[in-house]
């Protein structure tokens, strides 16, 4: 079996080879505008003498240069993407719809408030639906994804400190944790300390309490954890971290398996943020653009960064008014103009088709998958922790390397081959082997079904006589087999013109 | 349930069945009962059908008037108002670039990574630095990750910020600075020209330049570029991309990094986001560069193929210690910008350039070439933006050509203060504006300020 349409095997020439000096595919409006030449203003010394050199080519060799890339990639709407901790569930393609309407995408970010009041209503409305589902009491949704989102959390948790004169040096991550998250405590000027997990893939109480202390700013938490494992003892956690005086900061990575079960703020989280590009269903696009958007108790509010819109008061005839302004130990701008607007338009169609009452279903929905996708192929594949999991599960290739020399990664690209993209592969760093699925409500039981046989069938060839090195060749039916990434990073290649400059040595040499 | 959730009853309990439970409740026994939420407790609206999201959007676009179709954009200030390609738009919207993750897995993601690697080398044309990353988030954040990789490269966390740079970059740029530690001084502008502090005891660690800068100005840079390159100092470059088609590039000016908001290849105003962070270094910075870089190698058949690299200075690895804490960025951004750009090509690239040069000082002719209610802010040198000093507040000038059909510029005042420049109008011309346009915009603009 193969990816339909994927498995041509030649290289496609990238678009600076089908480049031909005078081709052009550019072009523009009859406009009237008289001719000024740039030389009569311009210094002679900042003047360009050379063009830039941007590709030539025709539009016809253009548009079938990208489709055919287009032909080299998987994505959702291809096939099922269980990739753990990323949440690619279906993107709903009315969102597509309602983010090109005019009105709303080809708006200025600068007018003024009197021409941007639906685009003001629009992102209150999204805020209070954010508020609501994780219990806070105030949001921003400026940052652009998560990690952005992280860091703003840290630097609000870092100005509340400050404004009540706490001098504190450290935050507490689990080894569990989003890599982000130790990147964005020492970008917020924090000291990362790790606490243990312990043996059923939970914070480590005791550890973590002799962790406490005066120097503790607050602590990072994702709930359920990258293992997939709800923390239990998040109450005495939070009463803990609460008690030195800390915050608990809650990566919203995981949300997608508690909505409508359970709210971060009911759990005793200061901090919360979320990926709308996960369990709001906006679409990754390859890596973004996301929307990490941010909210908070109400001890925190005056610390959200601004300017944010607000209902300002009321217009003449009683509709509502809506304004930007900035809370009062706001901690700045964090975008360049109001964050990554188009993606609240596809959150918010996502919500309001679902509600309050649909949007707990998709979480009880992504458990069930989770858990059933997790006992379905323990026996090949057990599962790190022998627990009920959440909306994901991490399950070890452990075994299967002893008794084969068939490791994780090999299943993940053998399982290339069979039409599904691959789990999150040695992540946690915590388990051996660790393949982490995340199969998410918008996978039927037939998917789930035909996906545990594949990796059946994986279990099986590695214990036939070659199966190792069948595997160990996979994939084979993809647009290239196995990528040589140590070459890459040793010699490195990052723009045609580094290219054709390492061929032209080669041949020199 | 209907919708995007496929299970019906009678799967949900084979489903339920196998797992030995009576409930998908009985799954949620870990989570503390006190806090477990009963069914419906969320204080939201029930959902609604798929036509009555759309009229609920297209109600809440109605509400932003005038419509936006009916104003003419005058504004520019980091976000333009561009022609894109009906095959820009055509070819960005296709769902497998669209509906794709993050490239874990090379051999089934060659179409994003190719195109990623095919815009790093077209921003590297552009920026005339030879390395690119595969984008930030705006062009707010890759002047953040700027000051962070230089600072950490020569330790010196002092930092001169032209008052010229976007004071929305500005605010970003302190925001994070409260975390880092970098000590941020901003450099004020005497017309609309930043008026380095040379004899300053202090050598600052990094200098932060616009070009052209917000006012639209080209600035005099050379004796900056001699300071800082005697004195061992990083030299950022703020550019506009588009201007850059008529000016030397960043790199052979000397930028160490040079970074821009990719906004005007392809990408529609958007209220402001998504926009796209073009970032780009000397090679000497490589391993210091923020976020995610593709690199061509070969597969074990010997094909030419694409991984992300160097993916030891990542977060997800380097943890603490990475260089930034940037994962998702805006890769389908990225590849709207390539496309474009590919449209675009050399002549056509130019010719943007000077068409938004030549309506620019066509508008500039019209609105201050003869005695009139209008002034410069700065008779200096600009490309496709400038400021302008109003008889009526610039703001009561915004709201009353509203009326007049124009959306005519920006009041400059957030983080102008105490500077000459505060409340004057930014206003700026792109390749869609015709003479007609910019004939009306002037004699309504003469007409509003009476």
């Amino acid at each position: 079996m193969s990816i339909p349409l994927m498995d041509g095997h030649a290289s496609e020439p990238t678009i600076f080879d089908l480049s031909v000096p005078g081709r052009s595919a550019a072009s523009f409006r009859t406009t009237g505008v008289p001719h000024a030449d740039p030389s009569e203003t311009i210094p002679s010394n900042l003047i360009r003498t050379e063009e830039i050199e941007l590709p030539e080519v025709s539009e016809r060799d253009m548009v079938a240069h990208f489709t055919r890339l287009t032909h080299r990639q998987f994505s959702v709407d291809l096939g099922a993407y269980p990739l753990g901790s990323c949440t690619m569930k279906y993107n709903p393609k009315f969102a597509d719809v309602a983010s090109t309407i005019p009105g709303l995408a080809n708006v200025h970010p600068c007018q003024p408030e009197s021409a941007i009041q639906g685009w003001l209503e629009l992102m209150t409305t999204l805020e209070r639906w954010f508020i609501e589902i994780t219990g806070m009491a105030g949001a921003t949704l400026q940052p652009s994804a998560g990690a952005q989102g992280e860091l703003t959390g840290l630097l609000i948790m870092r100005a509340f400190h400050e404004n009540v004169g706490r001098q504190r040096r450290n935050v507490i991550i689990p080894d569990s944790a989003h890599g982000t998250n130790p990147a964005s405590v020492t970008l917020s000027g924090y000291k990362p300390v790790t606490v243990r997990s312990g043996p059923d893939g939970l914070v480590d109480l005791d550890a973590l309490e002799a962790l406490l202390d005066e120097d503790t700013a607050g602590i990072m938490l994702t709930n359920p954890n990258t293992l997939g494992l709800f923390e239990k003892d998040i109450l005495k956690i939070s009463k803990a971290v609460h008690e030195v005086g800390g915050l608990l900061y809650y990566d919203g990575a995981n949300l997608n398996a508690i909505m409508g079960v359970v709210r971060p703020g009911d759990m005793g989280f200061d901090i919360v943020h979320s990926n709308l590009h996960k369990t709001f269903a906006t679409p990754h696009g390859g890596g973004g653009p996301g929307s990490g958007p941010v909210a908070v108790t109400s001890e925190l509010v005056d610390f959200l960064p601004g300017p944010k819109p607000a209902v300002i008061g009321e217009n003449p005839d009683g509709s509502t008014r809506y304004g930007f302004v900035t809370p009062s130990k706001s901690i700045g701008r964090i975008h360049s103009f109001h964050g990554n607007a188009m993606v609240f338009v596809r959150a918010l169609t996502y919500m309001l088709y679902y509600g309050g009452e649909g949007l707990a279903e998709v979480s009880h929905t992504a458990v069930l998958n989770a858990n059933w996708l997790r006992k379905r192929i323990s026996r090949s594949y057990p599962s790190a922790h022998d627990a009920t999991c959440m909306h994901e599960f991490v399950c070890s290739a452990s075994s299967l390397k002893r008794s084969t020399g068939v490791r994780g990664l090999d299943v993940a690209k053998k399982l290339l081959e069979y039409g599904f993209h691959a789990p999150t592969v040695y992540f946690p760093l915590v388990v051996d082997e660790a393949l982490m699925f995340e199969p998410t409500e918008t996978e039927s039981l037939q998917t789930l079904k035909s996906l545990a046989g594949a990796l059946d069938e994986i279990a099986e060839i590695a214990h036939s006589e070659d199966g190792h090195d069948l595997i160990h060749r996979a994939p084979t039916h993809t647009p290239v087999t196995r990528l040589d990434e140590a070459r890459a990073a040793r010699s490195l290649i990052p723009t045609f013109d580094a290219s054709v400059e390492m061929e032209r040595n080669q041949l020199n040499d | 349930m209907s919708g995007f959730i496929p299970h019906t009853p009678t799967e949900v309990q084979e489903m339920l069945d196998f797992l030995g439970i009576h409930q998908v409740e009985d799954l949620f026994i870990s989570i503390p009962e006190s806090i477990r939420l009963a069914r419906g407790a969320l204080e939201l609206p029930s959902g609604i059908s798929e036509p009555d999201l759309l009229c609920r959007m297209r109600e809440l676009a109605d509400k932003n008037r005038p419509n936006p179709e009916d104003l003419i954009c005058f504004a520019g200030g980091g976000a333009y108002d561009h022609d894109i390609a009906s095959s820009t738009r055509s070819l960005a919207s296709r769902s497998e670039f669209v509906t794709a993750y993050t490239p874990y897995q090379p051999e089934v993601a060659q179409g994003v990574l190719q195109a990623l690697f095919e815009y790093q080398s077209l921003v590297t044309r552009i920026s005339g630095l030879p390395i690119s990353n595969a984008s930030l988030y705006d062009g707010a954040s890759a002047l953040v990750e700027a000051l962070n990789l230089c600072v950490s490269q020569n330790k010196n966390p002092l930092v001169w910020m032209s008052q010229g740079i976007n004071p929305s970059f500005r605010a970003v740029a302190r925001t994070f600075a409260a975390g880092t530690g970098h000590e941020i001084v901003e450099v004020p502008l005497n017309n609309a020209n930043t008026i380095w502090p040379f004899n300053s005891q202090k050598i600052p660690g990094v200098v932060v330049v616009g070009y052209p800068n917000y006012l639209g100005v080209v600035e005099e840079l050379f004796e900056m570029l001699e300071y800082s390159q005697k004195n061992d100092v990083r030299i950022v470059f703020v550019y506009d991309p588009v201007a850059v088609s008529l000016l030397k590039s960043p790199g052979s000016l000397g930028a160490d990094v040079a970074v821009a908001e990719g906004q005007p290849f392809g990408v529609g105003l958007n209220f402001g986001g998504p926009y796209l962070g073009l970032f780009s270094v000397k090679s000497d910075y490589v391993r210091l560069l923020p976020g995610r870089l593709v690199g061509e190698t070969a597969d074990s058949e010997g094909r030419k193929g694409y991984v992300t690299t160097l993916r030891a200075r990542e977060q997800d690895i380097r943890r603490e210690k990475a260089s930034s804490n940037v994962c998702t960025n805006q890769t389908l951004i990225a590849i709207t910008a390539a496309i474009q750009l590919s449209w675009l090509g050399k002549a056509g690239m130019k010719e943007l350039a000077q068409r938004c040069y030549s309506g620019t000082e066509y508008l500039k002719r019209l609105l201050v070439g003869r005695p009139g209610p209008f002034s410069l802010v700065s008779n200096r040198p600009t490309i496709r933006e400038f400021a302008i000093r109003t008889p009526i507040p610039a703001e009561l000038v915004v709201e009353r050509m509203l009326e007049e059909g124009f959306l005519a510029g920006i009041p400059l005042n957030r983080d102008f203060d105490g500077s000459d420049v505060h409340g004057s109008l930014l206003v700026s011309v792109t390749e869609k504006r015709s003479a007609v346009e910019i004939e009306n915009y002037v004699n309504a603009m003469e007409r509003v300020v009476k």
